[in-house]
């Protein structure tokens, strides 16, 4: 599935730990990431996944642990460390984040084109026709069509919103794609083409993917490797299919056994 | 500037309206802004005598900047007589005692509202803008900590958001005013609502351009001779307005022009925004299509005359 070859993973997490005062967010979790691999955070509401997911995204420093990502350069350098300029850069060239709210993560009062632009104004480009002709482009990989170019997302259904977000965090051919629940609160025949598009999207272009979900059936579509939180930890992890299909702990077996079957 | 403290009698202004400690306060505040060209520096914006939006940045400003010998030009839209610069042209006549002109070329230091004067401008004259809004990221990004760190990190892609927009939307770029601008390749700046017209005049300009925001406590500064360059895309290039007509009184092309309507029956002309630059050419001789007969001026003249006889 994934084009890109490598032995070396791009995101290393080392006893990643953060607190809200006294409370927990997420303790003490450690794992890898390799290149073009989609790796699954499940777990309930309070789990400590989006915690974790900010963390990793820099967007919340952890109270204790380190995050090491291999730049583009090939070195491994910990996020933390970096000057917040890199960050940013980092942010809008390789790396993307999808918000579940998609006006979280777009530019409401700008046209669609706009905001699938942004990224590429940010970077440096400075040929209107060429930052247009690239935006067309990209809504038409998320099936929107280009006579809704210049419409305001205020304008879109929320499929199409959360479909012109990822068109955007796209553009860049970014590495690495952040997801929080990205298709929480779309009704389920738009959340199956979502995923569809997502699939494509992630084995076209090779991405590795750290989405966080509460639905089961997403992790299953979409991931390689899923890992299941409870009160901040990590309580197991593993291929996808192997945990939702032969769940050893007692907690992933409950939440297994809870989806409906239809 | 110490022939500026002095001794006053009760009930006389300090040279200037303010006391020397605040505008000692707003030359240090000028001095980094002139170190820094384009960067907003803040300042503690003091109470003035007349309501925000006036120009009590300039105002400001000009009281920190202005000495005994100066000579004072104050420009409303760029005319020297409508109701903002008589009245700011009075409140330094009456605080500092200077003298006034409405001529460009004799002022030391201007003072303007959202124009810059057609006549080339000096290495010992200052240019003091009147800002309403500084920021020029304000209107696509609220928090001022988010904007002062797109300042800091040079992350300017957003006003590029904005000009596209303008393109899309519009088929050009349809800003006509605050159009954004780099300064020394670094900060990118709002040069306060003046036409875009006037742009290519900050660029290089030998001239001191200081710029003061009251309300929003911001100084900030162009020093002489610094690159200015108006922010566009390589396939839309920026470019100023253009008139298809010469000013109606004096004949002028290439300059700004203002329109007046006549008539409720369509009736308008246009004219120098710029008062002083149209008068010195009409005094030069020049003439528009809508210019008054010469012949006439003197009949009147004549029957003046005649009356107060």
């Amino acid at each position: 599935m994934n084009t890109i070859q490598s032995d070396e993973p791009l995101l290393q997490v080392h006893n990643v730990t953060r607190y809200y005062g006294d409370r927990v967010g997420c303790l003490d979790v450690s794992f890898d990431l390799w290149p073009g691999e989609v790796l699954a955070i499940v777990g309930e509401s309070g789990s400590g996944k989006t915690t974790l997911l900010n963390c990793l995204s820099t967007r919340l420093a952890p109270t204790a642990g380190a995050i090491e990502y291999r730049m583009r350069d090939g070195a491994m350098r910990n996020l933390y460390q970096l000057t917040e300029a890199e960050r940013r850069l980092l942010m809008r060239t390789d790396w993307g984040f999808v918000h579940q709210n998609a006006a979280d993560g777009l530019r409401m009062n700008v046209s669609a084109g706009a905001n699938v632009g942004e990224r590429l104004m940010a970077v440096g480009q400075r040929h209107y026709g060429n930052i247009r002709s690239t935006a067309d482009d990209w809504l038409g990989r998320v099936e929107i069509e280009s006579d809704r170019i210049d419409d305001d997302p205020r304008s879109f259904s929320g499929g199409m919103r959360q479909r012109l977000q990822i068109a955007r965090n796209l553009v860049t051919h970014p590495r690495l794609v952040f997801m929080d629940e990205p298709t929480g609160g779309l009704d389920v025949s738009v959340q199956a083409r979502l995923l569809d598009l997502l699939r494509r999207l992630v084995s076209d272009l090779g991405l590795s993917v750290v989405i966080v979900t509460h639905d089961l059936a997403v992790a299953r579509l979409l991931s390689h490797r899923i890992m299941v939180m409870r009160q901040g930890y990590v309580i197991e992890a593993g291929l996808t299919d192997q945990v939702l299909d032969d769940p050893r702990e007692p907690y992933s077996q409950l939440l297994v056994s809870s989806i409906l079957q239809v | 500037m110490n022939d500026t403290a002095q001794i006053y009698d009760q009930g006389e202004y300090n040279f200037a309206y303010l006391d020397e400690q605040t505008k000692r306060m707003i030359r240090r505040a000028i001095l980094k802004g002139i170190a820094i060209p384009g960067y907003q520096v803040p300042f503690a914006s003091r109470e003035m005598p007349m309501p925000y939006g006036w120009g009590t940045g300039g105002v400001q400003v000009t009281a920190a900047v202005l000495g005994k010998d100066d000579c004072l030009k104050m420009i409303d839209q760029g005319s020297d007589d409508t109701t903002n610069a008589v009245s700011l042209r009075g409140f330094f006549e009456k605080t500092a005692g200077v003298r006034t002109t409405y001529e460009t070329s004799e002022a030391t230091v201007i003072q303007t509202r959202h124009r810059i004067p057609e006549k080339t401008l000096t290495e010992d004259q200052i240019l003091v803008f009147q800002v309403p809004i500084p920021e020029p990221l304000r209107f696509l990004e609220p928090r001022e900590t988010e904007t002062r760190k797109m300042h800091a990190l040079e992350d300017y892609g957003l006003m590029h958001v904005k000009l596209y927009e303008d393109i899309a939307k519009n088929g050009h770029i349809a800003t006509t005013y605050a159009y954004p601008v780099k300064v020394n390749d670094r900060y990118v700046m709002d040069p306060s609502p003046t036409p875009k017209f006037d742009n290519p005049k900050i660029d290089e300009m030998a001239a001191l351009q200081l710029y003061g925001a009251g309300r929003e406590k911001r100084i900030y500064a162009i020093p002489p001779y610094t690159k200015v360059k108006s922010l566009d895309f390589e396939d839309y290039p920026f470019e100023v307005q253009k008139f298809d007509k010469p000013c109606a009184l004096c004949g002028a092309e290439n300059v700004y022009l203002d329109e007046v309507i006549l008539d409720d029956r369509g009736g308008r002309m246009f004219v120098c925004s710029d008062s002083d630059h149209c008068e010195e050419r009409r005094a030069q001789g020049h003439t528009g299509p809508m210019a008054a007969n010469p012949a006439a001026a003197q009949i009147t003249e004549k029957n003046q005359r005649e009356t107060t006889r």
